[in-house]
């Protein structure tokens, strides 16, 4: 096996595992290049079957494309599709205005809290890695997250040989992490090998492109001349440039990634 | 599968991991090694000097791995992190390992998946606790190749005599455990001597620097060389295939093999590996490999089955012998109850004796302990309710090595040394030398879309003297008092009161009023004994020619058992 065929055989074993021990599982599904490689290894484990629902949390700032795109595949391939705002947040004029990472725990991580209340969760899959930040690098592939959905990162299960921590105390649910072990270059050499598709906003036009997808307020494009996924490839292939260099909530605080994932976030 | 073989998906990967005892530096030679390589990307530089910056620190090369704001704070490593790497030879995965002993259970988590280790050691300080103890979980964990990086050369002048004194401590203690060191590398990880870069102040060093030992790695060998284990994850109905669905631990499998499915013992030939995407299609799969088995019989099978080549079977046990190591934070104890998981599998076990405790810093032993503590290691002796189909660690690691669960958390770990085999009897009774197969507890499914007829396995497949018997099941009910005559191994059962009462050679045994049931749960129409030494003579003399009118004329078939109807969703 080379190892891009090694990691997609082990993030099968593990939403196999999700699916066998956990029960009422989603798919956090974010539009963006990770989550949607998700949903190709879900149909890969599941012999092109998707047995359990995809999720948005919609922040109502996502670019209007996203939006565009996500309705589009949703119809495409016939997905049971649950979207999540918090709409209170909404109504009384949340936005970055308030703060960035005030507004990232509103819109995000309280709507992705109660989404996960509301409809009784006890797992999601989420499309998270390691190499893209430093509390990411810490994570689990089954994570706990209590009955307030915070995360206890000083004092994580021991995880070794395939075995996850699979036994929870009632009102916890898991985070479950199919792509941990894989690179941002990974996903792109996979999306290649696959020839999966992902959403244009990738791809340059007029000399930039997007690296990372997010809410349009707080999500900058790189300079870029990519417009094929060959040229993303060797294009990331030299740079020395973060991933989330154009996520605007990252910078925000030296520990922002921490804090927010302590209370939920994705 | 991934089938193209691109540049970047064809290039090597090797997992290693840093442990070793605390403060010794394993985060700050990591965090050299990357930065020296050029490895890092800017951002991740950035952050960590405006961290110094803003709270007047040093730049610290750890604090590129220790992200949490409490692991800079404090200085050490909380939790075990992942970083990728890459040389002109290959990619990297490099595991960096908490080395305070309160966090070993995170550098198990780190150190367990990995194909080679480095022990840091701090050549002022030497072999201490935690570095012995690092070692002692990497050879439970099966890790032969092992590297010794000889830190913190600065302090002592980079002076040759200590780095070879420190070389000959750290070889006993890993000889200890039949552990052998492949390369020793004297480096300072704060002045970037040998990390990346040729030292020109330990001229004396021949052999390669960090980056180059590397190199010198041997990618472990494939465990696709060995016999076939392949633990079921689940069995899918989807449509109308039937996918058997696992990862091939060790071995390989091809379509028209015969396989036997434990402890089940069940034969098969495998029909096809199925695959969502047509160019996903193949004939054959190895170690490593997701895979989805479709097979030629509609037997029962579930998770935690193990499927193996027909004449390479693993051992069927309910009683074993392994090394535990225990990370619970409330004591394993003789006569405890834990579940165990071990691939697959998962099975209640009771603890039913600690042989010894073992020290992991002279591997001293303590025998029959009362008690194994947090960190400690252990050989115990475990019984599980029901027989489990598996290895000896030694033999195949992937169905050889089991973690324990304590309440929701994961607790233990541990490797089979030893286990008794118990595939002599399939599934039945057992007293002493006494053995007698039967199905009475199996429950029968008719299968509407496949017009055919499945059968289930019980939940435990041995019982003996004392043993609660499933009187009923969805398929079958049984008083709570009758006698089994089964004919095939010459033996009677006796259950009182829904337990297992007594069991006896059949030439010894006498009807006694009970209602006579024989193995496979049909009733045996016998009133008086007379009645069963006439039974009992005409069932000594089947053939296949008789056997129909000995039917009709002895068995009931409606009194215990009936067939359930299901459709695709039959399994229970």
């Amino acid at each position: 096996m080379n190892h891009l065929q090694s990691l997609e055989a082990h993030s099968v074993f593990i939403l196999r595992e999700a699916y066998a021990k956990l029960g009422r599982l989603g798919l956090l599904w974010s539009i963006g290049k990770d989550s949607t490689v998700l949903l190709w290894l879900a149909k890969k484990a599941f012999f092109g079957h998707c047995p359990f629902p995809f999720i948005h949390v919609d922040t109502s700032y996502k670019i209007p494309e996203m939006i565009v795109y996500r309705d589009k595949v949703v119809a495409d391939l016939g997905l049971e599709l649950i979207v999540h705002q918090n709409k209170e947040a909404l109504a009384a004029g949340m936005s970055p205005g308030n703060g960035r990472l005030v507004c990232c725990k509103a819109l995000k991580t309280d709507a992705l809290n109660s989404m996960t209340k509301t409809h009784g969760f006890d797992g999601l899959i989420v499309g998270v890695r390691r190499d893209e930040e430093g509390s990411r690098s810490k994570e689990r592939v089954f994570s706990e997250r209590n009955s307030s959905d915070e995360w206890d990162y000083t004092n994580q299960p021991p995880e070794l040989w395939g075995q996850f921590k699979t036994d929870f105390p009632k009102g916890h649910h898991v985070r479950v992490h199919p792509l941990l072990q894989w690179s941002e270059i990974d996903i792109w050499r996979y999306i290649d090998a696959e020839k999966i598709p992902v959403i244009d906003l990738y791809f340059a036009k007029d000399g930039r492109r997007y690296r990372s997808l997010g809410c349009a307020p707080c999500t900058g494009r790189i300079r870029s001349e990519a417009t094929t996924v060959p040229q993303i490839i060797e294009e990331l292939s030299a740079t020395t440039v973060s991933e989330r260099a154009g996520r605007a909530q990252d910078q925000e605080d030296a520990y922002a990634m921490q804090k927010l994932r302590k209370d939920g976030y994705m | 599968m991934a089938g193209d073989m691109t540049e970047g998906g064809a290039r090597e990967k090797l997992k290693l991991v840093f442990t070793g005892h605390v403060d010794h530096g394993k985060s700050t030679v990591i965090g050299r090694l990357l930065f020296d390589a050029g490895s890092l990307n800017d951002g991740a530089v950035a952050k960590v000097r405006r961290i110094a910056a803003e709270t007047g620190q040093p730049f610290e090369f750890a604090h590129l791995l220790d992200a949490f704001e409490e692991e800079q704070k404090q200085g050490i490593t909380i939790d075990t992190t992942q970083l990728q790497f890459r040389t002109e030879k290959r990619d990297y995965v490099i595991i960096d390992a908490p080395g305070h002993k309160e966090f070993l259970k995170n550098m198990i988590s780190g150190a367990s998946d990995a194909e080679a280790a480095f022990l840091v050691v701090d050549a002022e300080r030497g072999v201490e606790e935690q570095s012995r103890r690092h070692a002692h979980m990497l050879s439970l964990l099966g890790i032969r190749q092992i590297g010794l990086v000889v830190n913190k050369m600065d302090l002592v002048r980079y002076d040759r005599k200590v780095f070879e004194s420190v070389g000959r401590e750290a070889s006993e203690c890993l000889a200890g455990l039949g552990l052998e060191i492949n390369s020793r590398i004297p480096l300072s990880g704060l002045k970037g001597e040998n990390v990346v870069r040729p030292s020109t102040r330990m001229p004396w060093h021949r052999g390669p620097t960090l980056a180059g030992a590397l190199d010198g790695l041997k990618k472990s060998t494939s465990p696709a060389g060995r016999g076939l284990r392949l633990p079921l994850q689940a069995v899918y109905k989807f449509d109308d295939r039937r996918i058997l669905a696992g990862r091939v631990e060790s071995g390989r499998v091809k379509i028209g093999d015969r396989v036997l499915i434990s402890p089940g013992r069940k034969t098969a030939t495998v029909t096809s590996l199925a695959a969502w995407l047509d160019k996903d299609l193949k004939d054959e799969a190895s170690a490593g490999e997701s895979v989805g088995l479709m097979i030629n019989e509609e037997f029962f099978h579930r998770r935690g089955d193990v499927v193996s080549l027909e004449d390479d079977p693993p051992l069927i046990s309910d009683r074993i012998k392994a090394s535990v190591f225990w990370m619970g934070r409330t004591p394993l104890k003789p006569r405890g109850r834990y579940k165990l998981k071990l691939a697959s599998a998962e099975v209640e076990a009771e603890i039913s004796e600690i042989d010894n405790l073992i020290d992991s810093s002279t591997l001293a032993l303590a025998p029959k302990p009362a008690r194994v503590g947090f960190n400690e290691v252990a050989q115990v002796e475990i019984r599980l309710q029901r027989p489990l189909a598996l290895d000896l660690f030694s033999r195949h690691q992937g169905t050889g090595r089991f973690v324990l669960v304590d309440g929701h958390d994961v607790a233990g770990g541990g490797i089979v040394t030893w286990a008794e085999e118990r595939s002599d009897i399939k599934f039945g009774f057992v007293h002493g030398e006494l053995k007698a197969r039967c199905e009475i507890f199996e429950e029968y499914y008719y299968n509407v879309d496949e017009m055919s007829v499945s059968k289930a396995a019980p939940e435990r497949p041995l019982y003996t003297l004392g043993d609660r018997v499933p009187l009923t099941g969805a398929s079958y009910r049984y008083p709570e008092l009758f006698d089994i005559v089964i004919f095939r191994d010459r033996m009677a059962v006796l259950v009182r009161d829904g337990r297992v009462a007594g069991m006896l050679p059949l030439g010894e045994y006498s009807y006694q009023g009970a209602p006579l049931v024989n193995g496979r749960g049909f009733g045996v129409l016998v009133r008086s004994q007379d009645d069963w030494l006439k039974a009992r003579a005409d069932f000594e003399a089947l053939t296949p020619a008789n056997e129909s009118e000995l039917a009709r004329r002895w068995l009931d078939f409606n009194t215990y058992r009936r067939i359930v109807i299901g459709g695709n969703d039959f399994q229970i």
